[in-house]
């Protein structure tokens, strides 16, 4: 047992942190930082930095123009870029399609979604969720009828994520109603100017438009954009959706949030005393940062077992429940922290380009915000409820 | 021992239940919610007519009731509906008025009872957090009256008050006990700069800045803090009450959610893993119904007692809030996270209660105080 970390991997360290050090735009870790809202230019700006370096695509294999970084690497990558306030990568494209695209794609797919992916031509979201199919996502109806060259597409997809920016939507659809409900599904790649798609904005609880409904009527689809075979698309879907769960425990955003939650502590009074001081609310700090401790090191051990090429079972389930967890608490005592400045709900003065002051300490408005926004942890990715089905069913070996 | 409801509070909560069901509808909340001042006059002057406003005072100050079991029948109905009304202000600054004004000072309160007069309590200010003590704003003779300079922070209600009671400090230290007066201050008062905003209750609230404004003493100089405290007391009952209708709400929306979603070809409720949340969350509901009770009987008593109520009532229903809304939430899927669904409103609101009055760890900290003493 040793928990220091190689030469080389503490060298590579180094080397992220100089390279934020001198290409992390401020202008963009202040808006993440103070928690204000993010640009799609934003997201675009950072891409392209990242790509110009070769780092965008942390876990595709260099051959598609990834870096080919093991799994520790790519922890100390997102150790350190959350630590930097830096943006999050945009998952769509380069987490979730990337891979699917490389396992099963064609090499005609690969050579022409990949690099566009990587240089920011596309702009991917992604449609599984329906009205119907939320955590019984092989329930899903929407439907694509082979016409020809063609798929025609109905149906309604529900929850896309930044589907107001995006130009392409990966989906699952029904191409058969026979057997199991999930030997009928396939992957298909749709292009979203198609005259066939409505997108409309849904306005979530913290009031911002993150998600969207996404509606599909007769659009024509090539069949060149079936990703690997018809009625298979199930297999690729779980196979993403183990890919969407890397990182899934979020130490890298915990301890930033963690972070920005003692900054707060220290600069708020309580009886005349900076309030991490209260022994009270200190417990309550400490607590939090034990479990976060101690799920750090959970989360290097399936890290490193997954750098020697095991591929992760129910840790995954147990670091989403238990990475969610730690994070909602901690916004939980970020929102206790700002005491009666909770309460303002100026979401005008955290827009992009507002001049509309914030009400109380900058660092206060938008804490209620992100404390009601995550509760979308543990909701998405696979609630919690469903990852504790999938290990209670392995230890029970049901 | 009787826990059943008088004749007449059971016709109060029927009624206003009704009333509230049908002026407090979506269509209400969403006008509000855009709106500009955080309520609905409309429901406003409802409540006034059904004598809600009334059964806030006693006969005494011109109303029918005022006892800690009114307070709870009121604001119970007001959670259950999500309604974001200025009645917890009327408690407070009201209250005071009632408790410390003159003949003169009090006949507002008649215009107060007709729902034709605002009201807002400008005490907490930007270092104090939840400190009843921590006054800071200065007041100074001058001629017959007062002029105040200060800042108030986060004053629920302040954009629409027409008279505002402020604390102000006339001698002492920052956190003396001793020292503490309070004022009336009228709407658009010159030196008064007040900036209004939307809070995430639905109410709206003002940081105000005071710039040597006129203002009329209420009561005798120096010796408010027993009445804040008191005043508090009783809105602290008002507002748990509040927060209980506003969980039994979400816990409505969630059972019937639960009994409605199909997932896996059944009810979401038929998941043992729901149900087992769903009676936990109706445990610590029922937990904090007897919380409300237990404040709500006790305002009447000697401070030391009615102190640790407010503090252990407190105390509990922010504990239970957190879990209603994280678990409402969380049992309905995405949907729980929607605008357009009733359970936004609700959960915000509900959350916000921890901001108000002092939170989970403020009043924790307090009760061992209390306990010790
Ligand atoms: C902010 C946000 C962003 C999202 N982004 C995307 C996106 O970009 N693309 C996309 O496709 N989807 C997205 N989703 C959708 C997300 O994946 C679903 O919300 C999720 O799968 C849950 O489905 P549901 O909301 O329909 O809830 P339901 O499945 O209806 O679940 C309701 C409740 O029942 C519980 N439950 C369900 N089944 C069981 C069971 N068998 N046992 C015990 N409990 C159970 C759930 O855990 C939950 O608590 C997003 C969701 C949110 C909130």
């Amino acid at each position: 047992m040793d928990l220091s970390y190689t030469d080389e991997q503490n060298a590579f360290r180094a080397e992220v942190r100089a390279f934020l050090q001198e290409k992390l735009p401020e202008r963009l870790s202040d808006k993440v930082r103070l928690g204000h809202e993010l640009t799609k230019e934003d997201h675009e700006e950072w891409h392209a930095i990242l790509n110009e370096k070769g780092w965008l695509a942390g876990n595709w294999p260099k051959e598609h123009g990834g870096t080919g970084w093991d799994a520790v690497e790519r922890h100390i990558f997102e150790e350190e870029t959350t630590q930097a306030h830096a943006p999050r990568i945009v998952p769509f494209g380069i987490n979730m399609l990337g891979p699917v695209l490389q396992k099963f794609g064609s090499k005609e797919q690969n050579e022409y979604w990949l690099p566009r992916i990587l240089n920011g031509d596309d702009w991917w979201c992604q449609g599984y969720s329906e009205p119907g199919a939320g955590s019984d996502l092989a329930s899903l109806k929407t439907e694509a009828v082979r016409d020809g060259d063609h798929y025609i597409v109905n149906g309604q997809k529900t929850w896309t994520t930044l589907g107001q920016y995006a130009n392409m939507i990966f989906c699952l659809v029904r191409t058969s109603k026979n057997g199991k409900p999930q030997e009928g599904i396939s992957f298909l790649l749709i292009d979203m100017d198609d005259p066939g798609i409505e997108v409309r904005p849904i306005v979530l609880i913290d009031g911002g438009a993150e998600v969207n409904e996404v509606w599909f009527k007769d659009v024509k689809v090539p069949v060149e954009n079936l990703v690997g075979e018809e009625n298979k698309g199930w297999t690729y879907a779980k196979y993403l959706l183990t890919h969407e769960r890397t990182n899934i425990a979020g130490v890298g955003f915990a301890n930033a949030a963690l972070e920005n939650l003692k900054r707060i502590a220290r600069l708020e009074m309580s009886h005349g005393k900076p309030l991490i001081e209260d022994p009270l609310f200190a417990a309550k700090m400490a607590q939090v940062e034990i479990a976060l401790m101690a799920m750090a090191t959970t989360n290097l051990r399936v890290v490193s077992k997954a750098a020697e090429g095991q591929a992760p079972g129910a840790e995954s389930s147990m670091l989403k429940i238990k990475g969610t967890e730690i994070r909602q608490e901690i916004n939980a005592l970020t929102r206790e922290a700002v005491g009666p400045y909770a309460m303002p709900f100026v979401s005008e003065a955290l827009e992009p380009g507002s001049n509309t002051e914030p009400v109380g300490p900058d660092y206060a408005l938008p804490m209620t915000k992100t404390y009601f926004n995550n509760r979308k942890l543990s909701i998405y990715g696979g609630s919690n409820e469903v990852q504790k089905t999938i290990i209670s069913k392995a230890i029970l070996e049901l | 021992m009787k826990f059943d409801l008088t004749e007449e509070r059971q016709m109060l909560q029927d009624g206003l239940r009704r009333f509230m069901r049908d002026s407090w509808d979506k269509s209400t909340r969403e006008a509000v919610l855009d709106g500009d001042t955080g309520y609905s006059s409309e429901a406003w002057q409802g409540l006034a007519e059904m004598g809600v406003i009334g059964a806030l005072f006693t006969e005494d100050d011109g109303g029918f009731g005022g006892a800690g079991f009114d307070l709870s029948v009121v604001f119970e109905e007001l959670g259950r509906a999500g309604a974001t009304e200025p009645l917890l202000e009327v408690v407070l600054a009201g209250g005071l008025i009632a408790r410390r004004g003159s003949d003169d000072q009090k006949a507002v309160l008649e215009s107060v009872i007709a729902g034709e007069t605002q009201l807002a309590f400008a005490h907490t200010e930007p270092a104090s957090r939840y400190d009843l003590d921590r006054v800071s704003t200065e007041a100074t003779k001058s001629g017959d009256g007062f002029t105040l300079s200060g800042r108030k922070a986060v004053v629920v209600n302040g954009p629409n008050a027409d008279h505002i009671v402020v604390s102000a400090r006339t001698s002492g230290e920052v956190a003396d006990r001793d020292g503490i007066s309070l004022f009336v201050v009228k709407k658009g008062a010159e030196g008064m700069d007040l900036r209004g905003y939307r809070t995430m209750a639905g109410s709206h609230a003002a940081e105000i800045a005071l710039d040597n404004v006129q203002a009329e003493l209420l009561g005798s100089e120096g010796d408010a803090f027993d009445d804040i405290e008191w005043a508090v007391a009783r809105a602290t009952g008002a507002l748990s009450a509040e927060a209980l209708g506003l969980m039994e709400a979400c816990r409505k929306l969630t059972a019937d959610y639960l009994k409605q979603r199909t997932q896996f070809g059944k009810p979401i409720g038929k998941f043992q893993a729901l149900q087992f949340r769903m009676a936990d969350v109706l445990i610590e509901i029922e937990q904090a119904r007897s919380a409300v009770i237990n404040l709500c009987g006790n305002l009447d008593q000697p401070r030391d007692l009615r102190e640790r109520h407010v503090s252990a009532t407190k105390q509990l229903i922010g504990a239970v809030a957190k879990l209603v809304v994280e678990e409402s939430i969380q049992m309905h899927g995405g949907i729980g996270m929607t605008e357009e669904y009733d359970l936004a409103h609700l959960t915000r609101r509900l959350t916000m209660c921890d901001h108000r009055l002092g939170d989970t760890t403020y009043h924790l900290s307090r009760f061992t105080r209390l306990a010790a003493a």
